[in-house]
């Protein structure tokens, strides 16, 4: 519960990676913090508690990182990944900072690891949390403990008193009661609003019903839309966001990485009308996965199946759950839900259209078809050796671009672009000012420790004056 | 595809108890998570495969030394709604599979309410040996002060003591040994190859994997902290330098004619001495920790076994010291009746005691050493392709 007799410099909204830096930060400086987490305990910790790495530009191999990866090949990684649709100055920032950042969090509890085993294509460019990141989190929830920072469990953000861009106080509900909690500065870290189907709906239409949203149910947006109304000005467009595909048969929240399906390369994706939409084979999938949500979310129905032969099953990393099955193509077919005589003629047409050559799951072995539209550019075999499986699939939402406004010292700007005198924002809810569209794997944790540690130390430093 | 690889195209049997089918449920989770992987054996082990029969559940379960790393990372601990709880189900595991492996077979119940038996037995051996000895040597015994070579005889005759001891140790070695053989046999363990024996006693006299990935087990919260290692070796160690100081001074007396007691600066009594402190120091540690930490994570149904194992060793070991201490005074009778007592207790239960733990972990460890050294090499064939 929040003490009523405890004051406040800087209230944290949101408790997750970027929550956690910026409230620690502060109180290194001396701040007196309080960190309302929305979530209860055991769900504390937002989407970070899903993640496993972050991206960071390094000059030479480290204990947990191999080669180099220079400032100049992340922006253009980035570049890439956006088209361009990026703040050029914040995204420079985020990478130069980002050299750093596993010193400092090391000096805070965080343990890493190499990457191991199915993560081995992120070796040189990612540095792998031990355990993940709840293990992360819970380095900084002690380390926050050790520095004297109050946390509210339960305790959500529904009220901001906000007068000409200057903050005075905020409503918590905390734990079903309201309380009202005056602070010299506030950091906004909570989180997108992609567990609000409603609002997703107002950019997708009725298909974001059909959307299973990978990470926390509380990220409902809630911050968000009182900074908005407060007159704070938004970054990003409503239907950008990180969308993978992942199972069908996910919960529809939290599902997290272990719903994540590898098999699109190896397999053909038909939608409802049983049609392929789009080369499975383009790229290895790390490096594809990203662009997978939106293509699913576009078919009728917002749902596909990847159709796969005995030769595959076991080319790619075990799933959650188990296919579906079937000894011929038509039983596979009725399984799923397709039509099986459609299924069929899809099936023979890609095997019709398969040529003879090496096959090489390690390498682009350029393996494609030959007159089908679309093309499946590597990886291409005829789906001849039963039994035959197959796997249903959803987009799966794992953050929202729309955002708010921020400067390079990460204060959020009003409408007009003025910035605000005591508000400072980190993590997803200003992560679109970064990531106009697309994604690049571990940039999210990035831009949370980076715009994290940023905003505790400059909300740090307003509040000591 | 290497031997330890089962096929996701072979049907398993179902599992054969609700909590193996719970244990196949929860690796089917972490496999396809894999954030893991960087604490302990098990995870690395558990990706060599794609599917969990029987036999590999008890394996891995028996490879966990529990140091609830897994835990506290666990996205998918509760409350979340896939309710992953990964060290209180290989533990639940591992005892069903101690209780499944017990020879004779009729003594497999007493893994159930294992502390109950363990304190009644305890109970009952004390009494046995202090009313055997009343018996045997008079009443005077506990009162009397008794120096000297042939002492401790003086309380319980020497052929009752060898006979007893090495009948009740011989008894529990077997035991031991045929649970072992039932267990490699079920769990599928294979072909034995000694650099795997070599690798698993230097893990184990070490307790590498205590070490919960590099900063130590989630001793009783969500820090890292490297005590509950240190008194595991101070328990295993304590155990074995004791049990060393046993044989030690079997041979002087029994094969050099040597009577005991010896001397301070004797080879059996300074290995006791030093064991006897690690033995007492690192049970009643290790109590501490179990009964401070996090309740959710460990299995309550075997507390018991484990809380009454602990005390077994600790008041072995206490009344072993004691007696060196006052073994040329008057208390010295009823300290050796008291400390044989306890021994005896300790041989009797030894094998449906959490003891056993030492066994089937080792034979996991070798198991898991054939297994990463079958993947190194495969690895090397891989890169000599051109392809790693």
């Amino acid at each position: 519960m929040i003490d009523p007799d405890k004051s406040y410099d800087l209230l944290v909204a949101g408790g997750g990676n970027a929550a956690l830096c910026a409230a620690i930060s502060a109180a290194e400086q001396g701040a007196r913090v309080l960190i309302c987490e929305g979530a209860p305990h055991g769900f504390r910790g937002g989407n970070s508690r899903h993640t496993r790495n972050l991206r960071t530009a390094h000059d030479g191999p480290t204990d947990v990182l191999t080669e180099h990866y220079p400032e100049e090949e992340y922006l253009d990684d980035l570049m890439r990944v956006t088209a361009g649709n990026t703040s050029e100055e914040l995204a420079r920032l985020a990478i130069r900072e980002s050299k750093g950042l596993a010193e400092w969090m090391r000096a805070r509890g965080v343990r890493f690891q190499r990457s191991l085993g199915g993560t081995l294509s992120l070796s040189r460019t990612n540095p792998f949390f031990l355990g993940g990141g709840k293990a992360l989190l819970n380095a900084y929830y002690l380390h926050a403990a050790d520095l004297g920072i109050d946390v509210a469990y339960d305790a959500e953000v529904v009220g901001l008193e906000i007068e000409d861009g200057t903050f005075r106080a905020a409503s918590i509900r905390d734990r079903g009661f309201e309380a009202r909690v005056e602070a010299g500065a506030l950091v906004a870290a909570a989180g997108g609003f992609q567990a609000n189907i409603e609002w997703l709906k107002e950019a997708w239409g009725p298909a974001a019903e059909n959307f299973l949203i990978r990470g926390t149910p509380y990220a409902k947006g809630g911050l968000l839309r009182l900074l908005l109304d407060a007159g704070v000005q938004p970054v990003g467009e409503a239907d950008q966001c990180h969308a993978v595909a992942i199972d069908a048969r996910a919960p529809k929240f939290d599902g997290g990485i272990a719903t994540r399906l590898d098999c699109v390369p190896f397999s053909i994706v038909v939608n409802r009308e049983v049609a392929r939409f789009y080369d499975e084979g383009e790229d290895f999938w790390p490096k594809r996965y990203a662009i997978w949500g939106r293509l699913v979310a576009a078919q009728p129905e917002q749902i596909a199946y990847a159709v796969l032969d005995s030769k595959a099953i076991e080319l790619f990393m075990p799933s959650i759950f188990p296919p579906e099955t079937g000894d011929t193509i038509e039983g596979l077919a009725e399984n799923l839900g397709l039509d099986p005589a459609r299924l069929r003629d899809t099936v023979e047409a890609f095997n019709a259209a398969c040529r003879e050559g090496p096959f090489d799951p390690a390498a682009h072995d350029g393996l494609g078809t030959s007159g089908l539209e679309p093309e499946k550019t590597n990886w291409a075999r005829p789906l001849d050796t039963p039994p035959f499986y197959g796997y249903p699939l959803r987009p799966g939402i794992t953050f929202t671009y729309l955002g708010v406004s921020v400067d390079a010292t990460a204060r959020v700007l009003m409408e007009g672009g003025k910035p605000a005198a005591n508000i400072w924002a980190a993590g997803e809810i200003m992560a679109g000012n970064i990531l106009g569209q697309g994604y690049l794997a571990g940039i999210g944790m990035t831009i949370g420790t980076v715009f994290g540690r940023i905003a505790g130390r400059e909300a740090g430093a307003h509040v000591r004056h | 595809m290497s031997a330890t690889e089962m096929s996701t195209t072979e049907p398993l049997d179902a599992p054969s108890t609700p909590v193996l089918a719970e244990a196949r449920r929860v690796m089917e989770i972490c496999n396809a998570c894999r954030y893991c992987e960087g604490y302990c054996p098990v995870f690395p082990a558990m990706e060599r495969r794609r599917a969990f029969p029987d036999g590999d559940l008890t394996h891995l379960a028996n490879l966990c030394h529990n140091c609830k790393g897994c835990w506290y990372a666990c996205q998918y601990a509760p409350p979340h709604e896939f309710g992953v709880n990964l060290p209180r189900t290989f533990a639940e595991l591992r005892a069903e599979s101690w209780e499944a492996h017990a020879w004779p077979r009729p003594l497999a119940r007493l893994f159930q309410r294992n502390g109950l038996w363990l304190s009644l037995a305890t109970a009952l051996a004390l009494a046995l040996v202090l009313i055997l000895s009343m018996l045997l040597t008079g009443p005077g015994v506990f009162t009397g002060v008794h120096r000297g070579e042939g002492a401790f005889y003086a309380v319980i005759p020497y052929e009752a003591m060898v006979a007893v001891g090495t009948l009740t140790f011989g008894y529990a070695v077997l035991a031991m040994v045929m649970g072992a053989l039932s267990y490699w046999r079920a769990a599928g363990g294979g072909r034995v190859r000694p650099a795997d024996v070599v690798a698993a006693l230097r893990a184990a006299a070490t307790t590498r994997h205590l070490d919960g990935g590099g900063a130590g087990c989630n001793d009783t919260d969500e820090r890292y902290r490297m005590g509950r290692r240190h008194l595991h070796l101070a328990t295993m160690w304590g155990f074995l330098l004791c049990f060393a100081a046993t044989c030690v001074a079997t041979v002087m007396d029994h094969g050099l004619g040597w009577v005991a007691p010896y001397s301070w600066y004797s080879l059996p009594v300074l290995l006791g001495t030093v064991g006897g402190v690690g033995l007492t120091i690192g049970p009643a540690g290790l109590f501490w920790l179990k009964i401070t930490a996090d309740r959710e994570p460990s299995e309550p149904r075997h507390l018991g076994m484990e809380h009454a194992f602990l005390a077994l060793l600790f008041f072995t070991a206490t009344s072993g010291l004691a007696l060196l201490l006052f073994r040329h005074t008057s208390a010295m009778g009823g300290l050796l009746a008291l400390h044989l007592g306890f021994v005896l207790a300790l041989f009797l239960v030894l094998p449906y005691s959490k003891m056993v733990h030492g066994v089937y972990r080792l034979l996991a460890l070798v198991r898991e050493a054939g297994e990463a050294a079958e993947e190194r090499r495969e690895v090397i064939g891989l890169q000599a392709e051109g392809r790693g």
